[in-house]
């Protein structure tokens, strides 16, 4: 971190001058195939082009956010955070992690800025109290959140937003949003933004993201709201490993009952897999040991817009065009994975009118409901 | 609702933690997939690789497949980046090759169909450099630069 110039060598010099086997290099590039989603068929195609790639530099800013995102990227075990930092990315910039403070840190993202002009990524957590919004709600260094994003961002390569506050507004835009909270692609319009929601998201896609990009030198392919396909593309209702319970009908009613002990679809129970799309399913959490689902509670549907405002965690989610949510049930026992794709574009539409309804609340009024 | 005989889904489920793993039905379809990439081996020679980690497995699932597998004769630890486990299963060409980092933690898990998988076997580039080597040593050893033929 402490050097911000673009390093020159290769990754592949870089791995060989550490000593690392081609045997070793293999390895990496079978676990940077799982960790970027790609088939295990790919592993030569990344080698090679693995063993030319260079190092981005990388400059993570870090706005309205619970550093939760960075809790997670620090538990990615492959690869490790330490070979991230050290063999994949430049990370020249990050509050959390670097050990320069105050003006030193500033003038080191400048320099990075600088050196590496129209190349270096950036990789933004937590959401940005809007250009109307006062700007004393989140500053940085006495500059407002806002102002640092449009500088740094103005000759970067391209901008991660990595999170839900910052890919869609998170939790400081649930209702009333009272910081005028906006999302980085509600602010930056002329460079890619690539959206890795979760609330945090998975640690291996966070890096598997970098990967992509230091593998393949562009960023990955994006689904309807900017996240990568890879590891959006599926929903987790779809990827489950209670899915056949689904589709049996056999669901769990309490979390206490036979259906819950027996492991059967927590559907009823509130789950947003068949509305949520994310690699949780297979990727899992703590290196792969189990994940929500798993562990017995529905799925929240943290990688969602506004899942904060998307009804209650323990409602089922809806089906339209039905009265009696006994029906639905049956119904959507019947018709599978159609009732997903019907609910998604009810999610759709519910963000759209979440964003008509945005308004702006004062301290008085928060207290009234209180 | 078809609530007449739900324990179907899965024989011999005891409640609670302990006891045989359950079986989430995810393990099977694997086991033919293992089949067709095994079928396209002898006939082709097509190599298939297959990665587990990245399959919506419950818990008990991969236990299941592994116990269908069986264990083979051949068993084999690379040493780089932390040990990489490489397992015959009793079905010969079916290698579980099983990556790990040097804490132990599970990098990634493949099913390799090959006749030997790709890790085991010496890398081109290394082949290339091995004659070097070699001579090298002839040459530490008798003070003679050894004969190209």
């Amino acid at each position: 971190m402490a050097t911000p110039t673009r390093p020159d060598k290769t990754l592949g010099e870089s791995l060989q001058d550490h000593g690392l086997s081609r045997r070793g290099f293999l390895k990496l590039c079978a676990a940077t195939a799982s960790m970027m989603a790609l088939p295990a068929s790919m592993v030569p195609r990344i080698a090679a082009a693995l063993e030319q790639a260079k190092r981005p530099s990388v400059i993570w800013l870090s706005f309205q956010e619970c550093t939760g995102c960075t809790e997670s990227l620090t538990r990615s075990h492959a690869p490790t955070l330490e070979n991230l930092i050290l063999d994949m990315v430049s990370l020249d910039y990050h509050h959390t992690l670097q050990a320069a403070s105050g003006e030193a840190a500033e003038a080191a993202r400048l320099t990075a800025m600088e050196a590496n002009a129209g190349e270096y990524l950036v990789i933004v957590d937590g959401s940005i109290p809007g250009p109307d919004a006062n700007p004393g709600f989140s500053t940085v260094a006495g500059h407002s959140n806002y102002d640092i994003l449009m500088e740094t961002v103005e000759h970067a390569a391209a901008v991660i937003a990595v999170g839900t506050c910052a890919a869609f507004g998170g939790l400081p835009q649930a209702k009333p949003n009272p910081t005028g909270a906006m999302s980085v692609m509600d602010l930056v319009k002329d460079k890619p933004v690539i959206n890795v929601s979760g609330c945090p998201p998975v640690p291996m896609v966070i890096t598997g993201v970098l990967a992509h990009y230091l593998t393949f030198g562009r960023l990955p392919e994006l689904d309807g709201y900017g996240r990568p396909m890879a590891f959006f593309g599926q929903s987790i209702h779809d990827r489950c490993y209670r899915r056949p319970f689904y589709d049996k009908g056999l669901f769990a009613e309490r979390f206490d009952d036979r259906g819950a002990k027996e492991g059967w679809c927590l559907y009823r129970l509130g789950c947003k897999g068949p509305t949520t799309y994310n690699a949780c399913a297979t990727m899992k959490w703590n290196s792969g040991t189990s994940w929500p689902i798993e562990s017995g509670h529905p799925c929240l549907g943290c990688s969602e817009p506004s899942f904060w405002d998307a009804g209650g965690f323990y409602e089922p989610v809806s089906v339209p065009l039905t009265a009696n949510p006994g029906t639905t049930l049956l119904t959507a026992g019947a018709v599978g994975a159609v009732v997903g794709g019907t609910a998604a574009s009810v999610a759709k539409h519910r963000v759209k009118k979440a964003n008509a309804d945005r308004q702006p609340v004062t301290v008085e009024a928060l207290e009234k409901t209180l | 609702m078809p609530e007449s005989d739900p324990m179907s889904a899965h024989p011999a489920t005891p409640n609670g933690c302990q006891g045989t793993p359950r079986s989430f039905g995810n393990a099977l379809p694997v086991l033919n997939e293992i089949r067709h990439a095994l079928e396209k081996l002898v006939t082709t020679g097509e190599e298939t690789r297959i990665d587990l980690s990245a399959l919506p497995f419950g818990p008990g699932d991969l236990d299941r497949l592994t116990d269908w597998l069986g264990t083979g004769e051949v068993e084999a630890t690379v040493d780089a980046l932390g040990p990489t486990r490489v397992q015959e299963t009793a079905i010969p060409g079916v290698w579980l090759v099983d990556y790990h980092n040097s804490e132990q933690q599970r990098l990634t898990l493949h099913i390799e169909v090959a006749p030997v998988p790709e890790i085991l076997r010496p890398q081109p580039q290394d082949l290339a450099d091995a004659l070097n080597q070699l001579d090298a040593r002839l040459e530490q050893e008798t003070g003679t630069t050894p004969l190209s033929s």
